[in-house]
């Protein structure tokens, strides 16, 4: 942080700029969106999960009354494809239009569009297009899928596997030679549905040459880039506005078919055109996330110090690729495996597989939950195998914050990090030591109590651009912010991030007012309008807003700042160095009665009559932060449940998290992403998971049948952090919007898995549902009988 | 078509509807109050939550010529005269929203349960909250809103501060 900056309001509970609107009903979401001589969207989709589509007849379905319009793949490859952001290493790619034309290759896959004067019609007219199809075999599992023999879903690759991906170092062999004890286990990390609330909608009108699209996406920029590249217009006639967007969670961190066909139907028909999805069909055509098989293995010392990690795993990429599929469970995924400890060998291999599934893609914590719950429960088990305590077995293995910056063996740097305190406050607010007393007490009433933990380190602040580029990341990593102070005084900030219930309307003016010593309340941020922010913003998914966006808005402010203070001397008559810019004014350094108000200061930098010799009139600031490291947060959080017997469901007794996410610049918006995080990750170890049948039906096929956690279902969270600053940017920030997903599941399952270790069970697939947990206590009891 | 009187937000309105016109529809599409959402289409989310003659009602579950002769609070009706219903104030001072698209039908709900329990508990509170989901918020500053609202309404603490609308 710059020495001169007051720090007024980062680190402040400033309530929520957002709010107003939104607990008034007056938000816009993009389904609010209405236009007159709208039309609507209903597409046709993929009753069988693989299939050739012989002919498509629309013939009865084109005299429906109000139909406008039925476009099949045909009609629509000006459309182009759909864009793959990442690439890795051999990856055997495919060309992913909007429209299939040759093949369905999962349930949902659309087919056709139908346009109509309302969406009842264009609904019933989307039921009367008639498809020949002939089925094709079906494999819905990543594993099977690779296996010689299992149908292949693109001919022209010749296999389903997407990619090898391996990441080495030390000597895994010698770590294997060397141990006094081994682990291992196969742990399912089953596929989920993001869920979030607001279902995605497009609407799209084309007027005079240009293209305005709402839609509901967290990557307003790469929509428009897309847009413009593939519908071949300049790209100043695209404007893709993401209004209020009702939750992401990765679900929205795309280019969807829906967005380029809404714009390819508006500009071919020269009316608005509009598609809501419905949330089932939500669940066949929004990406899924997680579907890992993980094995697992670790070798270490009888004192527990861990010796290798190797790790096998196959990822279910679905049908096709999406934007950032192939980087989440390689990138995102294998590097941070080793997470908080110091561990001397790592041999880990990834493979994806096309299966006849909803395409995977970025879910909270994209790769990174997957990469912490696998180390976390190897961790459980080798603390189980050895006899040791599980807190004891992480203390022992964590890189000692003396070894900072710290080279992780699998080739990335941690350039900060103190995990002992963080483990010793969860364990404290858990009252960890005094535990076994519990389980004794809930034994004697017939209940099985177990505490189980999680250390995770993640890696955020998504990225430095040449990493990317040695990534196979198509583009950088940087944010923009552009601020605009008006010569009354009144300041807007612009940023390349998109929110999405993550409050940077509020943050960002926090961090901005400190800059330039005016109120939050005087400034207003303006985000996803690709006509009003700076040439390119990134987005916002991977906690990466504040770390990268965050810090651009702060280095334009410091811009402005540095502007206002010459101005502000200039008309003092003092040096730049005794200016003091704070509480809407500026003055001289102990002479508060010598001062200016901020809008003097500003109208005289638009007045340009008294400016500073050589000075450019005006008062605006654009920048791009390119930031020069990952972040690295970090945390333990505990959970501790009881388990029935008799009935097998599980109650959250107590969970404490204590977490390192740097500086917090709004701490009740750090709590409440975490709050969610926690709620998602239980959701994905206690109820949460996408089913298909053999033959690639989705049996959790709504609301009904997935679990998306309920308010009776979830504890109140007991919260504590500790602050360790990150040097790579100068806020000191690291990132928060991801951590309680990631470190939540591990600890739950540990806790379960804690809590009927008494009868010999180590290990049950998530989700532990009260059936399937019942299921593993019987069969325990009947083994023992 | 058929003819129904309903009173939305305070305002009596005579209206001709389709039978299979739901009344999330007609408040969104014909009446233009789009503060009340959909989020599903098998009633499990709650987004379009709306009180009916003082009870909270999935209104994707209603047709709108049942609505005949009711009396239809949404989101938009909660404020009076520019002054915020506390339950408002309360999801605001207490964090309760973040993208903010299941808030209209848990603050709707919340007003019922608090209609019939002047102070419930955090587990009557969780309970009557089941049926909205929220993916965001976890619940937990949901729950505190609704407890600190209830307080206030009991007339019992000084009412909880928001910010003023911004202009934009």
């Amino acid at each position: 942080m710059t020495a001169a900056t007051p720090t007024t309001y980062i680190g402040t509970r400033t309530p929520r700029k957002e709010d107003p609107k939104l607990i008034r009903g007056r938000g816009v979401f993009t389904d609010d969106v209405t236009l007159p001589g709208i039309v609507y969207v209903s597409l046709v989709r993929s009753p069988h999960a693989h299939a050739r589509i012989r002919r498509i007849d629309a013939a009865a379905a084109r005299k429906e009354p109000g139909v406008v319009t039925i476009v099949t793949g045909k009609d629509a490859e000006a459309t182009g494809v759909l864009p793959v952001f990442i690439t890795v290493p051999g990856l055997n790619g495919t060309k992913h239009m909007p429209l299939a034309t040759d093949k369905a290759r999962y349930v949902g896959d659309a087919i056709a569009a139908v346009v109509a004067d309302t969406r009842q019609a264009a609904k019933r007219a989307a039921d009367m297009v008639t498809i020949d199809y002939e089925p094709l075999p079906v494999v819905v599992d990543g594993t099977k899928a690779l296996e010689p023999g299992a149908p292949i879903l693109h001919e022209e690759l010749g296999t389903n596997l997407v990619f090898t991906y391996p990441v080495k170092g030390g000597d895994i062999d010698k770590a294997f030679r060397d141990a006094e004890a081994t682990v291992k286990l196969r742990i399912v990390n089953q596929r989920l549905i993001p869920n979030a609330m607001e279902p995605r909608a497009v609407v799209a009108k084309f007027e005079a040459g240009e293209l305005t699209v709402w839609t509901s996406t967290q990557i307003p920029h790469f929509v428009q880039l897309i847009l413009s590249v593939n519908l071949g217009l300049s790209q100043n006639k695209v404007r893709v506005i993401a209004p209020e967007v009702g939750g992401g969670f990765g679900s929205k961190l795309q280019v969807y078919a829906e967005e380029l066909l809404v714009a390819h139907l508006a500009k071919t028909l020269g009316r608005p055109v509009k598609w809501t999805e419905d949330r089932r069909e939500g669940y066949l055509a929004t990406i899924h996330g997680r579907d890992l098989v993980e094995d697992v293995e670790v070798a270490a010392k009888r004192d527990g110090t861990v010796l290798g990690v190797r790790i096998r795993t196959v990822a279910n990429m679905g049908a096709y690729l999406q934007a950032f599929a192939p980087g989440i469970p390689t990138i995102l995924h294998a590097y941070i495996i080793p997470g908080a400890y110091r561990i001397p060998a790592f041999d880990c291999e990834i493979r994806g597989a096309y299966t006849n599934t909803t395409p995977v893609d970025a879910y909270r914590g994209a790769g990174r939950p997957e990469a912490t719950f696998a180390i976390e429960r190897a961790m459980d088990r080798l603390a189980d195998e050895i006899g040791m305590d599980p807190a004891e077995l992480r203390r022992k293995n964590f890189i000692p914050p003396d070894a900072f910056p710290f080279a992780t063996i699998s080739g990335i740097t941690y350039d900060s990090g103190d995990y002992v305190p963080a483990l010793d406050r969860a364990l404290e607010m858990a009252d960890y030591k005094n535990f076994e007393k519990r389980r004794a007490e809930a034994k004697a009433r017939g209940k099985f109590r177990g505490i189980g933990l999680s250390s995770y380190v993640e890696i955020c602040g998504l990225a430095p651009s040449k990493a990317n580029s040695a990534l196979g990341v198509g583009w950088g990593g940087y944010e923009s912010a552009r601020i605009r102070v008006h010569p009354t005084g009144a300041v807007q900030v612009f940023t390349g991030t998109s929110p999405h219930g993550q409050g940077h309307e509020t943050s960002w003016a926090q961090i901005a007012a400190d800059a330039i010593g005016v109120s939050p309340d005087d400034i207003e941020v303006r985000h996803g309008d690709t006509f009003e922010s700076p040439g390119m913003g990134v987005g916002t998914f991977g906690s990466r807003s504040l770390a990268v966006g965050g810090i651009a808005v702060h280095n334009a402010a410091q811009k402005i700042r540095e502007k206002v203070i010459q101005i502000g001397a200039h008309l003092l008559e003092a040096s730049p160095a005794d200016i003091v810019v704070q509480g809407g004014k500026v003055f001289v350094k102990g002479v508060p009665e010598k001062s200016k108000a901020f809008g003097e200061i500003t109208m005289a930098a638009y007045l340009a009559s008294n400016l500073p010799e050589g000075m450019e009139p005006g008062l605006e600031a654009t920048t791009y932060y390119d930031p020069p490291n990952f972040t690295f947060p970090f945390g333990t959080h505990v959970a501790e449940v009881e388990v029935d017997p008799e009935t097998g469901s599980v109650e959250i007794i107590r969970y404490s998290a204590c977490d390192d996410c740097g500086r917090q610049i709004n701490p009740m918006i750090v709590e409440g992403q975490l709050h969610g995080g926690i709620t998602q990750g239980i959701g994905q170890a206690l109820y949460e998971t996408a089913v298909y049948d053999a033959n690639g039906q989705l049996l959790s096929g709504s609301m009904m049948e997935y679990h998306v956690p309920t308010a009776a279902n979830v504890p109140p969270f007991a919260l504590d952090h500790t602050v360790t600053l990150t040097k790579t940017n100068p806020l000191g920030v690291k990132g928060i919007g991801e951590a309680g997903t990631i470190a939540s599941t591990p600890a739950m399952v540990n806790a379960v898995i804690d809590a009927l270790s008494p009868l010999g069970i180590t290990h049950i697939d998530m989700p532990l549902t009260a059936e399937k947990l019942w299921q593993a206590i019987r069969k325990a009891g009947e083994a023992r009988r | 078509m058929s003819k129904i009187t309903i009173t939305v937000n305070r305002t009596e309105q005579v209206l001709e509807v389709e039978p299979s016109l739901l009344l999330v529809e007609l408040l969104r599409e014909t009446l233009r109050l789009t503060g009340t959402h959909v989020g599903c289409d098998t009633s499990q989310c709650g987004a379009c939550t709306v009180l009916i003659d003082g009870s909270a009602v999935k209104s994707c579950t209603v047709l709108a010529a049942q609505a005949d002769g009711a009396e239809i609070v949404t989101v938009e009706g909660l404020a009076k005269d520019g002054e915020l219903h506390p339950i408002q104030r309360a999801f605001s001072a207490e964090h309760a929203l973040q993208c903010g698209f299941c808030t209209p039908g848990l603050m709707i709900t919340a007003i019922d349960l608090l209609g019939r329990n002047a102070a419930p508990t955090d587990v009557e509170i969780r309970h009557a909250i089941k049926g909205n989901l929220c993916r965001c918020t976890g619940y937990h500053n949901i729950v505190n809103a609704i407890r600190s609202a209830a307080t206030e309404m009991r007339g019992a603490a000084t009412p909880v501060k928001a910010p003023a609308e911004v202009k934009r």
